[in-house]
């Protein structure tokens, strides 16, 4: 396997892959987030969890993009979103199982993708985020309008349903083996994409878009494939929230949503495997424990982003990577 | 390395010094009631910090009666997501009612929970009436008004006093249609007629120039204004400053003494809304008012929705005195059941009562706003208009597709 092209410490932890392309420390990591996703209902509020979990998968998907192909995208919210209108309306109208419902989702997600995608990546670095926004706000205004999302009410009262129409998923603690499922191969997926051979042209495009076009690799259906694959997982995401709250809203098409995966991911460490989970525990835990103090949440969040900018350029986790001087 | 050391160390206080939202101790015999308001929004003022207030001073003057009773408050950020999580986690935790819960898309979702969990829903602050529609719920009260009760009163009692054609400026979007919807069809029945309507996007209009121009070429007599917050605001601004309110009367469809407020009486004057309290409509809702004012941080009269939120809380508090704790607590549907089979009264809307859909009915009243002239003081803003009786002010059950009035 080739190394990667970029960052010292990347180099340096490059050689020692241990397992299904996951170095040691990072099958250290991998297990230590397995095990907590095994205990932590036991202890923490099911809920709550579950709330993480949906996050942390948005924000992996969104990680993709951006530390993978180096693609900021604006409009993620777009594809969250709609995933979430999309399941709650396929359990809600249609009827639905849950696993149906959450493919609907992804499946919402990806051709939204495919299309915003199709246009945004001709251009780059500013001009494709401020494209990206600018079609995410256009969904946006779309659900406002259009009949099925209920405008400002959103889609109430979604059905969680029988999972395979046979397991009830009413109660918490079941919905959420699901939702950790759903989580874990969205992870696993990501991690696939990444090490494959099509994850290391994503890198080399990051590095160095004009060389990768002169080995003959056409830039912009990787760049379009991983948008698409990001979408659809972004898609995913949503759905399985909309699943788990009963409710889908505008709140998750609207452009801060797409700020605050940015914020996750930049929290937690771009281009890092489990940086963005990290991201969305911290930011979702925050949210939910600081709820009581109204506005202030975020300011505090504005605080925490300034901070990262400025003294933690690498995020939480690609902070303790280079500390270990290993790649996470 | 020792900066990034520090860093760490840093970020990791910073994590663990966190506070943790108090966790509600689970105990047999207390009462466990939740105000879920918008404490940091643009409902903040009608209701927030007030509401919460306004349930404290309900459960004070219930005290000495046996019930311990414990009140806790969270901001729903007026976001459905974000409401119906502290819902869940507040019913998951023992929580037995939740009290106010403006906008009306949260007020829908934590309607649904607290079906689910079998617990109580109290609301005054949404405005939507689906509420005791077809969305209606044996474990939820709606008490202060709705959408439909605000259309009859400043649609038709308006038109009745003379206001008899109307134009109309609607916010592009379910809501702002309903309410022209609504407004029109009492309008109409009043013997009034529309002489035309504008709708603008919502969200993100603030120039309203245009339709002011469209407004006065129709030569209506009354502008109605099927909007919200502050958009309400800055048409009403926009509506003096090309000095419509010379020539027509400004009607909101949704506006409240917060509003009025917020405007001052010179900008506000002349204005006609509906609400079902004031805090100077009579004796009653004055000694209220000098009752409650000491705890309101703001140093306001109480608001409609927070004096809502006082009355309602007493109504619940009567019912579970009636039936005792332990079977309130053990059954939502029971005590709901148990506020609907007693009469209402208290000091903020009179003698009343909850239909079995879960309306509370009270009279409404259309108030005229004063001249700076005509006001004798502080907070002195309103005069009556027009009065549209209990019996008539909300939907009739027949229209409101309520499944628990068909079975």
């Amino acid at each position: 396997m080739a190394a990667p092209a970029s960052g010292s410490f990347e180099a340096l932890a490059a050689e020692n892959e241990a397992l299904w392309g996951f170095t040691k420390p990072q099958l250290i990591a991998l297990g230590l987030m397995l095990v907590g996703i095994l205990v932590a209902p036991a202890i923490l509020y099911p809920i709550f969890l579950m709330k993480v979990l949906c996050f942390a998968l948005f924000a992996c998907a969104f990680n993709l993009l951006i530390g993978y192909v180096g693609l900021l995208s604006f409009g993620h919210a777009a594809y969250f979103g709609m995933g979430g209108y999309l399941a709650g309306h396929a359990a809600k109208a249609w009827g639905l199982t849950p696993e149906a419902s959450i493919l609907m989702g992804g499946l919402a997600g990806m051709l939204l993708g495919w299309v915003i995608g199709w246009l945004a990546i001709r251009r780059q670095g500013i001009y494709f985020a401020m494209i990206t926004l600018a079609m995410a706000q256009m969904v946006y205004f779309f659900c406002v309008q259009a009949p099925f999302t209920g405008g400002e009410d959103g889609i109430q009262a979604i059905p969680r349903g029988r999972l395979f129409g046979m397991i009830d998923l009413s109660a918490d603690t079941t919905m959420y083996w699901l939702v950790a499922g759903v989580f874990v191969a969205g992870f696993l997926f990501i991690h696939r994409v990444i090490h494959s051979p099509f994850g290391q042209v994503m890198t080399a495009i990051r590095e160095n878009e004009p060389r990768a076009t002169s080995l003959g690799y056409r830039a912009e259906h990787y760049k379009l494939m991983a948008f698409v694959i990001s979408a659809a997982l972004s898609g995913v995401a949503g759905a399985t929230k909309a699943l788990v709250f009963g409710i889908a809203t505008l709140t998750d098409v609207f452009w801060t949503m797409s700020g605050e995966v940015v914020l996750m991911s930049l929290v937690g460490g771009l281009g890092t495997l489990f940086g963005p989970v990290a991201g969305a525990a911290i930011i979702i835990t925050m949210q939910n424990y600081l709820a009581e103090y109204g506005a202030w949440v975020t300011v505090i969040q504005g605080i925490i982003f300034v901070l990262c900018v400025l003294v933690f350029r690498r995020g939480v986790v690609g902070e303790i990577g280079r500390f270990l001087k290993v790649r996470l | 390395m020792l900066t990034e050391r520090r860093t760490l160390l840093t970020g990791g206080a910073a994590l663990a010094a966190l506070p943790a939202i108090p966790m509600a101790r689970a105990q047999a015999n207390t009462l466990r009631i939740g105000v879920l308001t918008d404490i940091s929004g643009t409902y903040r003022d009608p209701t927030g910090p007030g509401s919460v207030s306004c349930t404290e001073q309900a459960v004070a003057e219930f005290q000495g009666r046996g019930l311990n009773v414990e009140v806790l408050r969270a901001d729903h950020q007026n976001r459905p997501d974000v409401g119906a999580n502290i819902a869940r986690q507040w019913f998951d935790q023992g929580v037995d009612a939740i009290v106010d819960v403006p906008t009306s898309s949260v007020a829908l979702a934590i309607n649904q929970i607290a079906r689910e969990k079998n617990k109580v829903f109290l609301n005054s602050g949404a405005a939507t009436s689906d509420l005791t529609g077809p969305a209606c719920s044996p474990n939820t009260v709606h008490w202060t008004y709705d959408t439909y009760m605000l259309a009859k009163s400043t649609g038709g009692a308006l038109t009745r006093s003379g206001g008899d054609s109307w134009f109309f400026i609607t916010a592009d979007y379910a809501f702002g249609h309903a309410l022209q919807r609504d407004a029109t069809s009492f309008i109409e029945a009043a013997g009034g007629r529309v002489a035309g309507s504008v709708r603008y996007p919502f969200p993100a209009t603030t120039d309203f120039s245009s339709f002011m121009v469209q407004a006065q070429a129709s030569r209506a007599k009354v502008l109605g204004l099927c909007n919200a917050g502050t958009d309400t605001l800055n048409t009403i601004k926009q509506a003096r400053e090309f000095g419509l309110t010379s020539r027509m009367k400004i009607a909101g469809l949704l506006l409240s003494m917060a509003e009025v407020h917020t405007l001052g009486l010179d900008t506000a004057q002349g204005l006609v809304l509906t609400e079902p309290f004031y805090w100077n409509a009579n004796d009653r809702t004055r000694a209220f008012t000098t009752r409650v004012r000491p705890r309101l941080s703001n140093g306001w009269p109480p608001t409609q929705i927070q004096a809502g939120c006082y009355a309602v809380t007493l109504h619940y508090l009567k019912a579970v005195a009636d039936m005792g704790v332990a079977a309130a607590k053990a059954s939502g549907t029971d005590a709901v059941a148990r506020m609907k089979a007693m009469p209402t009264d208290d000091d903020a809307f009179g003698a009343g009562m909850i239909r079995p859909d879960g309306r509370k009915i009270h009279p409404t009243y259309l108030w005229e706003v004063k001249s700076p002239r005509e006001s004798s003081g502080p907070w002195d803003y309103y005069k009556l208009a027009a009065t549209t009786p209990a019996e008539e002010a909300f939907r009739p059950m027949a229209q409101g597709g309520c499944p628990l009035v068909r079975s």
